[in-house]
């Protein structure tokens, strides 16, 4: 099973890779972009990571990727000019196939999670396998061509350009985290600052920290091991806090910084991109509030129901 | 001195507050805290290589682009505003509402959603726009609030309900750390301590949506 999942998805990168590749293409062809050179080359960079990304050695990939971001640390990198689409095109269909326009979405969401739900291909495939189906039945219902499919790809992946790329990127400094030990050292900083007994100051040290640290790795799974054998274990169950409440709480608690941190870029970043967003905070500016309050939650039902 | 390798947290901190270039500032987080941990240069550009090639699953959504490409180039933002615009009193508040409710449902039944992709950004986000709309055109700040707010009612119903199916991954990771901590705890304890917090945060959306409606219906009567 696991050989099938890895075939699709190598194909799945394939694919993509043919994508930035287009982007790569026409950015090259846009005269009216000053830095066309510089972002074609990026697009032609992720282009080979993601194609060939299997068989390069990982140092290349690595050093790939310090290009990228030199490309960028320089402004080498922008959009640049981008066909508007044509009000006429979009009343014409409309009026031709009404509400059915809206099938691909609801293709794409239903068969995703269908493959992700009762098959052993898991999400991921699943969302690959719903974007081709998708895709074909938005080409036969709008009458669109190869060559409307080839522009319009380009199009999307050239708008939301950078931003597109980082969700992964920051998913990678996350493993550079891990690598240098970042888990350890906030674990060590935290719980060396305050003492142990106290009920109140425990709970809310537990909270707090589950939700920094998830801010800061960008990922409550990584945070939970590390902060409650930390944190939560000395200051809040040692203390006579009840186990399932500490660990139910604690976990969610983590997830209060989730919704505060461009490092969770599966939840923050990737919308921003996906929805071309002018604000790269957009997502977290609408979250914070609830974000805050659900902490300050966690921590009052963590206080009475733990002990 | 272990605490160095927080440098590049740091870095990572100011780069994005000072709105610095975010590709640049990660690699370079990337790379600060590794250099001061001791990693040396070629490790780390095998680290980061590595790391980016096995994550390439985080942009699987780009097969999704040339979909939404095409229905957006064939007026999938018009039938949006017809469709809403036939729904009376729908408001963007009351579209979130619904889907973080749908949301919550789902998880509670172990139906895991990657929301943003597929229904966020095709579908939720459209519909909240043209609902935004009915009472006169949005200013380019409201446009990119009511993403945010998309987005956000997605992952506010992902993260709090996602402990209410016993078989989700993040029970069962609690339950195996616990274990291995020496505090076994039992699964379907878990999911009776998470709901009163999928309860708790649903209410909360309902009144911050509430709030977010007649802000944007505020601005419009002025």
């Amino acid at each position: 099973m696991e050989a099938i999942i890895n075939n699709f998805l190598l194909a799945f990168y394939i694919i993509i890779g043919l994508f930035f590749l287009a982007a790569a293409i026409e950015s090259w062809r846009d005269q009216t972009n000053p830095a066309r050179w510089g972002t074609g080359l990026f697009w032609l960079i992720f282009a080979a990571l993601f194609a060939l990304g299997q068989w390069l050695p990982s140092e290349v990939s690595g050093g790939l990727l310090l290009v990228i971001a030199l490309l960028s640390l320089f402004k080498q990198v922008r959009v640049g000019h981008i066909k508007e689409l044509s009000e006429k095109v979009a009343s014409e269909t409309v009026s031709r196939i009404g509400n059915w326009i809206f099938l691909p979405s609801i293709l794409l969401a239903i068969i995703a999670l269908v493959i992700a739900q009762f098959t052993k291909l898991g999400g991921q495939v699943g969302i690959g396998i719903a974007a081709v189906i998708s895709l074909i039945v938005a080409m036969i219902l709008t009458k669109s061509n190869i060559k409307v499919a080839y522009e319009d790809t380009q199009r999307m992946v050239r708008s939301v350009g950078s931003a597109g790329i980082l969700p992964q990127l920051l998913a990678t400094l996350g493993v550079v985290f891990t690598a240098s030990g970042v888990g350890q050292a906030t674990s060590k900083a935290i719980s060396g600052l305050f003492p142990v007994g106290n009920h109140l100051l425990g709970v809310i040290l537990y909270c707090v920290a589950m939700a920094l640290f998830t801010a800061i790795m960008g990922n409550a799974f990584a945070a939970f091991a590390v902060i409650t054998a930390g944190i939560g274990i000395p200051f809040v169950i040692a203390q006579g806090g009840s186990p399932v409440v500490v660990a139910a709480l604690g976990m969610t608690a983590g997830y209060c910084g989730t919704l505060l941190t461009p490092m969770a870029a599966n939840f923050n970043t990737l919308p921003v991109a996906l929805m071309e967003m002018k604000d790269p905070l957009g997502v977290i500016k609408q979250q914070y509030p609830i974000a805050l309050i659900m902490l300050l939650v966690h921590i009052i039902l963590m206080y009475f129901l733990a002990f | 001195m272990e605490y160095l390798c927080l440098l590049g947290v740091l870095v990572i901190v100011v780069g994005f507050a000072l709105g610095l270039d975010t590709v640049a500032v990660v690699v370079i987080s990337a790379l600060v805290s590794a250099l001061v941990s001791g990693i040396d240069f070629v490790s780390f550009l095998r680290i980061l290589g590595k790391g980016f090639i096995d994550n390439r699953m985080v942009s699987i959504f780009f097969l999704t682009l040339p979909t939404i490409g095409i229905i957006e180039r064939h007026g999938l933002k018009k039938a949006a505003v017809n469709l809403i615009n036939k729904i009376k009193n729908l408001t963007p508040g009351r579209i979130f509402d619904i889907y973080t409710a749908i949301r919550e449902i789902a998880a509670l039944f172990g139906i895991s959603l990657q929301g943003q992709v597929q229904f966020i950004a095709p579908l939720i986000n459209p519909m909240a726009q043209a609902a935004g709309k009915v009472n006169g055109e949005l200013t380019e700040l409201e446009v990119d609030q009511i993403k945010g707010r998309a987005a956000a009612s997605e992952n506010f119903g992902n993260f709090y309900a996602q402990n209410l199916f016993i078989g989700s991954s993040s029970v069962l990771l609690i339950a195996s750390t616990m274990k291995s901590l020496g505090h076994p705890v039992e699964t379907n304890s878990i999911v009776i301590n998470t709901l009163p917090i999928a309860i708790i945060c649903y209410l909360l959306c309902l009144g911050y949506n509430h709030i977010f409606d007649q802000k944007l219906k505020k601005a419009k009567v002025k």
